[in-house]
């Protein structure tokens, strides 16, 4: 097997790993302000390369415009979706709150699909579509704009996280929503931000996917299921593992396509994770305290 | 509290039943059932047919309706899902009491309705391409299908490729039942026809990534590849095959006859090679040709009407409605000579081809019905 | 099973059987049919996650098996479809306890995971392993089930057939919660550490109940198999599974009772919603959301509201009441 072959698999599967992190990045930060798995999550990201496509194709926005535009969009939609589904309730379950993230995730669906049509869609590429030869392999442009925006975004998390108030208050609650409560955290505030800042989150990782990963309205399960996938393997709520889990996934796929069979590429995948998860019950990254916490 | 919630259940029951009062029917009407995958991962053959038949009721209406009976048309959406569609037909035949029904979309729902209506006696006319919809036709007196054959396409695919000198070839299927039907006559045909597969791979119809398939594939000494999958595979595919610089010829299958898709690929999609009735390049047809006229009629009244592209799929639809519609006026609403008259139908002209039925041939159209087409600057002409 | 129990159990049989003679209709019946046996799954399930605390996501991986042991068994094998049935609940019963044992040391989210790998790999084996099951395709022909001589094919004999499983699987669910096992079982969703600690032995329990809610989807499979005639991946998807589970929470998790009002409620929907047309999928989306937010004990919660007074209720007596904690 040639040795450029080997490294387009990997280029490949690194792209679509990513695309995977981004969305297990967003089912982290509510994780870990509420507990709960956000099966709408995905909905956020085919929303997101969604008005997208509205803002480029119908309004003929330029992409740099397009982008904060399409992010605001979609975070108010997330805000919206707490305030109205997550807010009012008082002592609601673990199960009740998924169960509501999926009922939502069906609307948010029939939403679009009145909204958008049944079509496929697709923006242009940011810059260009020609594609950089590189030992044999090739790379899109958009590829490398998808690794860029995924560092950044892992970084600003980082930074958000562990250098400002409002990001420690958030961790706080993770680790403990009474105590938090009892030393002068809103709770309810960090569970409204997590939201609006997975919905943002998600609408990036649906802008910069859809040039190359197309869009349409039931596009929300499958990357939301893959980046399920992809928080637990790394653990829930750690933001590395959830990076490292879904690129590994991502190349698992790519390489088990290109080189056991593409029949079975999904399969291999989820097996490896399933033998990550019986090793190791909290994930690759995750500890086990915290996931005891958390049950249903 | 408790009352409260009594309240809104009385609430909820007149609902109910205002809702269900709604339906009132005017006198006589023939009524016809249609089951398309109107939502869901098939929508892209439910949504044209389910627009083209509401387009016919309409204008059959407006004339006056069939022998002076108003055609009651009722559709149900089947979501592409196998229960769903047994539900959906079930209603049709012992709560509609329709005369006759026209589709599935899929070859899967089809499959599944099949012993249905044998067993009710109601004519089915399906949408769906798969061959097992209506052989062995002794065992589907019933049923009926409007689109070409799948092996027909594929044997048409192979002739092409060796007047090109190609005889090394690569599969790409969608792992959808229309990708599986489309791979097993591609291997089937493969070996009668002098055609080498030299790779065969997979993926799923969420799938947003081909190039590890493809990979693969640029490594071997295909000269073609055909793929053979749904939107939005078929795009990708097309995309991914540029990035990768590979040039080698790309076949589709007959899904691919809706120019969405060839926008969606772009640049991509230039030089594409694939089989589809002659709907999509209805103005280009001679004069002399017999399809000619309601093909430029279908297009230009679906394309004003709805703004939007004229496919192959509301096609079947059309020709399933007007072979449904021609039996009513000379039979009426009788379905066991609906299917007498179906079956014995010859020289019916369709947008999918000219359909001769027999007792022994329930799809009635040959690999002539066929044209293959390419893509050129962006829209579909004939492939030399 | 308390008297209770045994009550509305005898009235609910009585209802089933006389129910044909008022919905005579091929079509609703066949509607009842297809909720009969989301019900024969969801009792089990509703046992596994109200009961033991546990959730799968990968149930309509096992009544996927169900389905294609039958369907292969009866139609490429040539057995009869009696001896299909019983293979399939075996090989099921292997299957669930091999992805059992490792699974049910999992936790919350990180079970649901593992359960829906498992269904996603079962329903992808079922794709990729096309010489065997027809692939994306599927396959069909599936002989129909006959008992003593009587083919059971009409709408009216699948409706009684289904449904008499369906009351069996009720008694034996209501004794086994009843029993000691029940008991231990719901000590394990109260609290696992304390219920271990008593001597309980949890690993045992939870494993046992996983592979019993395997077996109801897996008889639940075979009856589609031979019902429907002609299977294809398609139907056995992760969407079904999150179907079962809205369905048993739907109903109110405390509860088989409440597995069964669910069922039949998101069974029957999509049918009564037929006449909105494309707006079927967000009607069906606000009721599953709005039922949630204001009935999150669900159908049988509500249903204890309306029926039981309120001193029964607060003493719980004959109802297996789930525990209520916020933190859960």
């Amino acid at each position: 097997m040639p040795f450029s072959m080997l490294l387009q698999l990997l280029l490949s599967g690194i792209t679509i790993g990513s695309i995977y992190a981004m969305v297990a990045l967003g089912f982290n930060i509510i994780y870990n302000a509420t507990g709960i798995i956000n099966f709408a999550q995905g909905e956020f990201v085919m929303l997101g390369g969604m008005i997208a496509v509205s803002l480029v194709n119908g309004l003929h926005l330029p992409i740099p415009a397009a982008f904060p535009i399409t992010v605001l969009l979609v975070t108010l939609i997330g805000v919206a979706f707490e305030r109205l589904c997550i807010h009012p309730l008082k002592h609601p379950k673990i199960l009740t709150l998924v169960i509501i993230t999926i009922a939502a995730s069906i609307l948010f669906k029939g939403g679009a699909m009145f909204v958008w049509g049944k079509e496929t869609f697709s923006i242009p590429h940011f810059s260009g579509e020609h594609p950089i030869r590189f030992l044999g392999a090739t790379i899109l442009p958009q590829t490398l704009w998808i690794l860029s925006i995924m560092a950044a975004v892992v970084l600003l998390l980082v930074l958000f996280f562990r250098g400002t108030m409002i990001g420690k208050a958030m961790r706080a609650c993770a680790a403990n929503p009474t105590a938090a409560h009892l030393v002068g955290i809103r709770v309810k505030h960090v569970v409204l931000l997590s939201f609006a800042l997975s919905a943002a989150i998600g609408a990036v990782a649906g802008l910069i996917i859809t040039p190359i990963a197309l869009m349409d309205y039931e596009r929300g399960a499958m990357l939301g299921l893959k980046g399920f996938g992809a928080a637990i393997m790394g653990g829930l709520g750690n933001f590395l593992g959830a990076v490292v889990a879904g690129l590994l996934i991502g190349i698992l796929e790519s390489l088990s396509a290109g080189l056991i069979s593409s029949h079975y590429k999904d399969a291999i995948a989820l097996v490896v994770l399933l033998a990550v998860l019986f090793i190791k019950p909290s994930g690759l990254l995750g500890r086990a305290e915290v996931s005891k916490l958390k049950e249903f | 509290m408790r009352w409260k919630i009594w309240i809104v259940l009385m609430a909820a029951l007149c609902l109910t039943l205002v809702f269900t009062q709604c339906a009132k029917k005017p006198a006589t009407p023939y009524k016809v059932g249609a089951v398309f995958a109107i939502s869901g991962r098939a929508s892209w053959l439910g949504e044209p047919e389910r627009n083209t038949v509401q387009m016919i009721a309409d204008e059959i209406n407006a004339a006056g309706g069939i022998n002076g009976h108003p055609l009651e048309l009722i559709i149900e959406d089947t979501v592409g899902d196998a229960t769903k569609t047994v539900n959906a037909v079930n209603k049709l035949i012992e709560k509609d009491q329709v005369a006759a029904i026209i589709g599935p979309s899929r070859s899967g729902t089809t499959m599944a309705v099949v012993p249905i209506v044998q067993k009710a006696q109601v004519p089915l006319v399906s949408c769906a391409a798969a061959e097992a919809i209506v052989t062995p036709v002794a065992e589907r007196t019933w049923v009926f299908k409007t689109p070409q054959k799948d092996s027909d396409a594929v044997i048409r695919i192979y002739e092409h490729m060796k007047g090109a000198g190609i005889s090394k070839v690569a599969l790409i299927t969608g792992t959808t039942g229309f990708g599986d039907q489309g791979r097993k006559q591609l291997l089937k045909y493969a070996g009668e026809m002098g055609i080498t597969i030299v790779a065969d791979e997979t993926y799923g119809p969420a799938d947003t990534d081909m190039t590890p398939q493809l990979t693969k594939i640029k490594n071997t000494d295909a000269q073609a590849l055909v793929n053979w999958s749904i939107v939005p595979g078929q795009s990708t595919v097309l995309k991914n095959m540029r990035q990768l610089g590979m040039t080698i010829t790309a076949y589709q299958s007959h899904g691919f006859g809706n120019i969405g898709y060839v926008k969606l690929a772009g640049e991509a999609a230039e030089g594409t090679v694939f089989p589809a009735g002659r709907v999509l390049v209805a103005e280009m047809l001679p004069d002399g040709n017999a399809q000619k006229k309601i093909l430029v009629a279908y297009k230009q009244t679906y394309e004003q009407k709805f703004n939007e592209p004229v496919s192959t799929f509301g096609g079947h639809a059309y020709d399933a409605l007007w072979l449904v519609i021609d039996a009513l006026k000379t039979v009426g609403p009788n379905r066991a000579k609906i299917r007498e008259t179906i079956e014995n139908k010859k020289g019916f002209v369709g947008t999918g081809g000219i359909f001769n039925f027999s007792p022994e041939d329930h799809n009635g159209l040959t690999k002539d019905a066929f044209e293959m087409l390419t893509v050129k600057d962006g829209k579909f002409a004939v492939a030399k | 099973m308390g008297r209770k129990n045994r009550m509305t159990l005898g009235i609910l049989a009585i209802v089933l059987a006389l129910l044909p003679v008022l919905v005579r209709n091929p079509y609703y019946l066949g509607v009842l049919v297809f909720v009969g046996i989301y019900s024969l799954i969801t009792i089990g399930l509703s046992m596994l996650m109200g009961y033991a605390g546990q959730i799968s996501l990968g149930h309509a991986g096992f009544f996927a098996i169900g389905a294609y042991t039958s369907g292969l068994l009866t139609t490429k094998g040539g057995f009869p479809p009696l001896f299909a049935f019983l293979v399939a609940i075996l090989l099921t019963a292997c299957v669930a306890f091999l992805i059992g044992v490792p699974s049910l040391k999992l936790r919350g989210h990180y079970l649901a995971m593992a359960t829906l790998g498992f269904g996603e790999i079962v329903h992808i084996a079922l794709n990729a392993s096309v010489d065997l099951t027809g692939g994306p395709s599927g396959f069909g022909e599936i002989p129909r089930i006959a008992l003593g001589g009587l083919l059971v094919e009409s709408a009216l004999s699948r409706y009684y057939l289904v449904y008499a499983l369906v009351i069996i699987a009720l008694l034996l669910s209501l004794n086994i919660v009843h029993s000691r096992v029940g008991r231990a079982l719901r000590s394990i969703h109260g609290s696992e550490l304390a219920a271990s600690a008593m001597g309980v032995n949890t690993a045992r329990y939870k494993v046992q109940v996983f592979v019993l809610s395997a077996i109801y989807a897996s008889v639940a499979g075979s009856l589609y198999a031979h019902f429907i005639t002609f299977i294809s991946p398609g139907s056995f998807d992760l969407t079904f599974s999150v179907l079962l589970v809205t369905m048993v929470v739907i109903g109110g998790m405390s509860s088989v009772w409440g597995a069964l009002m669910g069922t039949a409620l998101l069974g029957l929907l999509p049918e009564v919603l037929r006449g909105f047309k494309d707006y079927d999928i967000l009607i069906y989306g606000a009721i599953l959301l709005l039922m949630m937010m204001f009935m999150p004990d669900g159908l049988f919660g509500l249903s204890q509201r309306l029926f039981v007074r309120r001193s029964a209720r607060s003493q719980g007596r004959g109802l297996p009441m789930r525990q209520k904690t916020s933190e859960v």
